[in-house]
């Protein structure tokens, strides 16, 4: 595949891109060519459908959800530095130099911060800042099977919220989402899978946590 | 390790074992020393450091006397002969084991194709060395070597291109035998069973040439060959299999008690259990590590560790040993009765405690904490999370190589060996609706038939009133679904010992138990964790494809939901989304169907069934279709609701109605494929198409167009309560089975595909163009 090289040219904005979300240059050539791969008709940028084509995101709960992170604001189109963004948030965390970062610059998309804020994201749909009892409740209903009756669902949805909500408003904000999934405690599942969350090391957190 | 010599590498080796046992109490006692253990221990321990040497030379002495070594009549090429025959990997065994215990499934594969394509490597090698052995030690040549590796080369690539070869022929087979369908499994188990004969009489590989006839040849013979045909192959093939497993087994014990054969020598035995283990340990530490500098998705401890423990001896080993001749290698009978002691030893030992070390092994990697109700989903959240990334950005799998394979197949392959019409139907969401109308008819007759033959009585006629079973739903019970039924496997023992715990609390903590069990039982698996791919014992592996099943439905439903939604304008939208869901929950209250999702799985189908038709005309017509946004909303507002009211019938012809009396699309093209190509036009259609739907008149069926839709969901809603009254399957099997009268217009139906979201072409599993989780 030596012909790859030539095509790092191609990709519009590389440097800045490269810059913001601290991908490697071959890891940003991979993801072009997956871009274009996705883009059937060569349009140049990927609509909803063109992510809704990949079979097996239709049968992961939280699919839709996802592809909908892709299009923040109700954009109809996603382009490649876009596309990276989002990715960018799972590449894994570098653990080198933490020290010489500069303080002025905004936090690597890749931080524990913006992992957990890019899942908050997920289930807060209307971006108010809080997940209500009735957003838990959706993606309950999402991610647990069709045996589970709406009373059960509502009782887990209830006691989830009660359990992650301190200050009493019925709400989980992004505060007390940080401080439910990461205890300061030992390891607990969430923190592991939080911070072991990007590409290549799922399957490995899954064996480990057994086939519950 | 020559026995002529004086056995001094033995020796050796029996010393350093032994230094080491002497070393070990020393350790021992350093450690306990720095825990602050007693007095006493360390004076042992002194003891021990002391008396190490006179300790050991009595330990040598004893093993030695027992070991006998220095007797035997070897030499290095017949170790050599033993050693390349004893290392293999034996296919049964590992099989067998690893469904005890669950392996993901790229270890599974790693494992099990590493003993399938073994074989090429023993033949060769167990014949280079026979050969060699003939000659003669002193005879063997640099020339001879270098033959040796050639025919390596030779006999693997060749049984694999003698396999390809067959697996052609009998594709092609297949593709003619329409109107002979008795002899298809014929075809299929001879053609097989020629490429294992072809490839012995060549004295190429013969497992690796049937291996990939079955590898290749399936895709095509399973479009091409009836659905019984298919049955009877698969179940024809567990049978033979499981009885060859049997009997290779039994001859095993059975040769084990033959006294003749019997040479007993405890070093050979004891070096040869440990060298097996250790030196495959070693094999597969060095090449993981050169294969994770490359993998995407790095092999760890824990993988290493099942690889290596899980590589059981077996039939193979004891038959190759037996096949050794008297008169060229001297200690055959030695030979053959190590092979058995090492294929119990390795099959019984490592087989019954591989699962017990491999649940240590989890175990003790997995957190000690008690994880909360939010810990546990959200940390499931973010495995779904994951996956999906990994499956958006291609992470898993050279797609490059795939997409040009799969082009390469459709273009050419598929051609000369699919029948023509698998060749249409070949669409994978079509088959996995297509054996789900299966499923639920079969289970829908199984239920009948368990509550009494009258219970399925039925005629066409009397549709609302099936059976007096079905109509009457029983709150507390779930039995009137049969989906229900599908669904029981369910595992009811909770194996969460977290809940189990909690159970000493209070109430309130035996309702955070049963919060905890639900979520347990019932929170769907993210993708890596649950395929198990091969069974033994049973014909379909399943029970995750229900999963599948489930949120597929979903999300074809939300779907379907948001391009309404996106066509017909946000107020329009919150008025049906409020009037779906309060109708939702009312069928929800009433039926006794949790979660009242079933009913709704009736569009998906109607969606299969008639792009079906829209495949199969594609290559004969030249549909004219264009954009045809507001035919499809009518149609999707049509279906959905009609399908769960009223009978089907009328639904559709209710929506074929409106789109006949539809004035021709807007801009109208030809696109070489389906709907696909239509999708980036349909936004900028969209805002013209918006005028046409408002303005429509058609007022036939009840619920049609969207200024309607108010009035039309009030009769739906009074409709309700008798329509739910029949079970889901039973709903879909009559509303599937009303589908055969849209395919004689099919005009119609073609302008009404356009529209479809291209989603629907995106099958739920693995298709060719997408990436498998490998």
């Amino acid at each position: 595949m030596g012909s790859l090289g030539s095509h790092a040219a191609r990709i519009p904005d590389a440097d800045s891109i490269r810059r913001e979300t601290g991908f490697s240059q071959a890891s940003l050539l991979r993801l072009y060519h997956r871009f274009r791969a996705l883009d059937r008709n060569k349009k140049g940028y990927l609509s909803r459908m063109d992510l809704q084509q990949i079979g097996a995101l239709a049968v992961n709960p939280l699919g839709e959800r996802i592809i909908d992170s892709f299009f923040p604001d109700g954009n109809l189109r996603l382009d490649f530095p876009g596309f990276v963004r989002v990715l960018a948030h799972f590449r894994p965390i570098d653990d080198e130099d933490p020290g010489i970062r500069d303080p002025k610059e905004p936090e690597p998309l890749n931080s524990r911060m913006n992992k957990l804020r890019f899942a908050f994201q997920l289930y807060d749909l209307d971006r108010d800042g809080k997940i209500s009892r009735h957003e838990m409740l959706q993606v309950l209903r999402l991610m647990v099977g069709v045996q589970v009756t709406e009373e059960q669902l509502e009782s887990i949805a209830d006691r989830t919220v009660q359990e992650a909500d301190e200050d009493g408003d019925g709400a989980v904000s992004f505060l007390e989402f940080t401080k439910v999934t990461m205890p300061s405690g030992l390891g607990s599942g969430c923190q592991e899978s939080l911070g072991q969350m990007h590409m290549g090391k799922a399957v490995r957190r899954r064996w480990a946590e057994g086939e519950g | 390790m020559s026995g002529r010599g004086a056995p001094g590498p033995r020796c050796g080796l029996l010393l350093a074992l032994l230094l080491a046992l002497g070393a070990l109490p020393r350790v021992r006692g350093v450690e306990e020393q720095s825990g602050g253990a007693s007095q006493g221990f360390q004076v042992v321990s002194f003891k021990w450091h002391h008396v190490k040497d006179p300790y050991i030379i009595a330990l040598w002495i004893l093993v030695a006397s027992l070991a006998k070594i220095g007797d035997l009549k070897v030499g290095l090429l017949d170790f050599l002969l033993f050693g390349s025959l004893i290392a293999a990997v034996d296919p049964v065994a590992v099989l067998a084991v690893f469904e005890e215990v669950h392996v993901n499934e790229v270890l599974f594969i790693i494992v099990f194709g590493e003993s399938l394509l073994n074989d090429a490597v023993t033949v060769v090698l167990y014949n280079v060395f026979e050969s060699f052995v003939t000659l003669g030690g002193d005879k063997v040549t640099g020339v001879d070597c270098v033959k040796g590796i050639v025919s390596f080369f030779v006999v693997s690539l060749g049984g694999t291109l003698v396999g390809v070869v067959f697996a052609f022929l009998l594709s092609l087979v297949t593709r003619f035998t329409k109107h002979v369908r008795i002899i298809e499994p014929g075809f299929v188990f001879v053609i097989s069973y020629l490429s294992y004969l072809t490839s012995e009489m060549l004295s190429l590989s013969a497992i690796l040439a049937i291996t990939f006839c079955g590898i290749c040849c399936q895709k095509y013979v399973k479009a091409n060959i009836s659905e019984q045909s298919a049955t009877t192959v698969r179940y024809t093939m567990k049978m033979l299999a499981s009885g060859a497993e049997t009997i290779i087994f039994m001859f095993l014990g059975i040769s084990a008690v033959n006294p003749g054969i019997w040479k007993w020598n405890t070093a050979f035995v004891l070096l040869t259990l440990v060298f097996i283990s250790v030196y495959r340990a070693i094999g597969v530490v060095l090449q993981t590590w050169v294969l994770n500098r490359y993998r995407m998705v790095q092999l760890e401890i824990i993988d290493q560790v099942v690889m290596s423990y899980g590589g059981l001896r077996g039939a193979v080993a004891f038959a190759l040993v037996v096949l050794l001749d008297e008169r060229k290698v001297k200690e055959r009978n030695l030979f053959v009765s190590t092979t058995i002691i090492v294929v119990f030893f390795t099959v019984v030992f490592q087989g019954l405690t591989i699962k017990p070390l491999v649940q240590w092994l989890k175990v003790k990697r997995s957190q000690h904490r008690e994880p909360k109700l939010n810990e546990k989903l959200h940390g499931r959240a973010f495995d779904h999370i994951l996956s999906a990334i990994e499956d958006i950005s291609g992470q898993i799998g050279h797609n490059y190589l795939r997409d040009k394979w799969s082009n390469f197949d459709r273009k050419f392959l598929s051609k000369i060996l699919m029948r023509r019409s698998a060749q249409k139907s070949r669409d994978r969401i079509l088959n996995v609706f297509h054996e789900l109308n299966l499923k639920d008819a079969i289970s829908y007759v199984a239920e009948g038939e368990r509550r009494g033959s009258l219970a399925f009585i039925r005629s066409p006629s009397t549709d609302n009133m099936v059976n007096v079973d079905f109509s009457t739903p029983r709150p507390s019970t779930v039995e009137a679904s049969v989906s229900y039924l599908l669904r029981e496997n369910v595992s009811a023992v909770c194996l969460d010992m977290q809940s189990l715990e909690q159970r000493r609390r209070s109430i309130r903590d035996t309702e955070d138990m049963a919060t905890h069990h639900t979520l347990q039982q019932y929170l769907y698996k993210p993708r890596q964790e649950y395929k198990h791919l091969y069974s033994r014992h049973e014909l379909t592996p399943n029970e995750d494809e229900k999963q599948d099943k489930e949120i597929f439905h979903r999300t074809m439903r939300k779907r379907l939901e948001s391009f309404k939604s996106a066509k017909l304008g946000i107020n329009q939208n919150k008025k049906a989304a409020k009037l779906y869901k309060r109708e939702r929950a009312q069928k929800r209250r009433n039926s006794s169907i949790p979660n009242g999702k079933l009913p709704m799985e009736s569009p998906v189908h109607n969606f299969a069934i008639k792009e079906k038709d829209l495949e199969l005309s594609d290559p004969e017509e030249a549909p004219d279709y264009g954009a045809e946004m507001g035919g499809g909303i009518e149609f999707l507002a049509n279906v959905t609701q009609d399908t769960t009211a009223t009978d089907s019938p009328s639904g559709d012809t209710g929506s074929d109605v409106p789109l006949t009396g539809r004035s021709s699309p807007p801009a109208a093209e030809k696109p070489p494929l389906p709907a696909r190509s239509q999708w980036p036009h349909a936004p900028s259609p969209a805002p013209p198409a918006e005028g046409p739907p408002a303005e429509a008149p058609p007022a036939e069926a009840p619920p049609t167009a969207p200024p309607d839709r108010e009035p039309g969901a009030g009769p739906e809603r009074r409709g309700l309560p008798g329509a739910h009254a029949r079970s889901a399957a039973a709903r879909r099997v009559h509303s599937r089975r009303s589908f055969q009268r849209p395919r004689a217009r099919r005009r119609p139906a073609l302008l009404k595909l356009s529209s479809l979201p291209p989603s629907c072409h995106a099958p739920p599993h693995a298709l060719e163009q997408e990436e498998t989780p490998l």
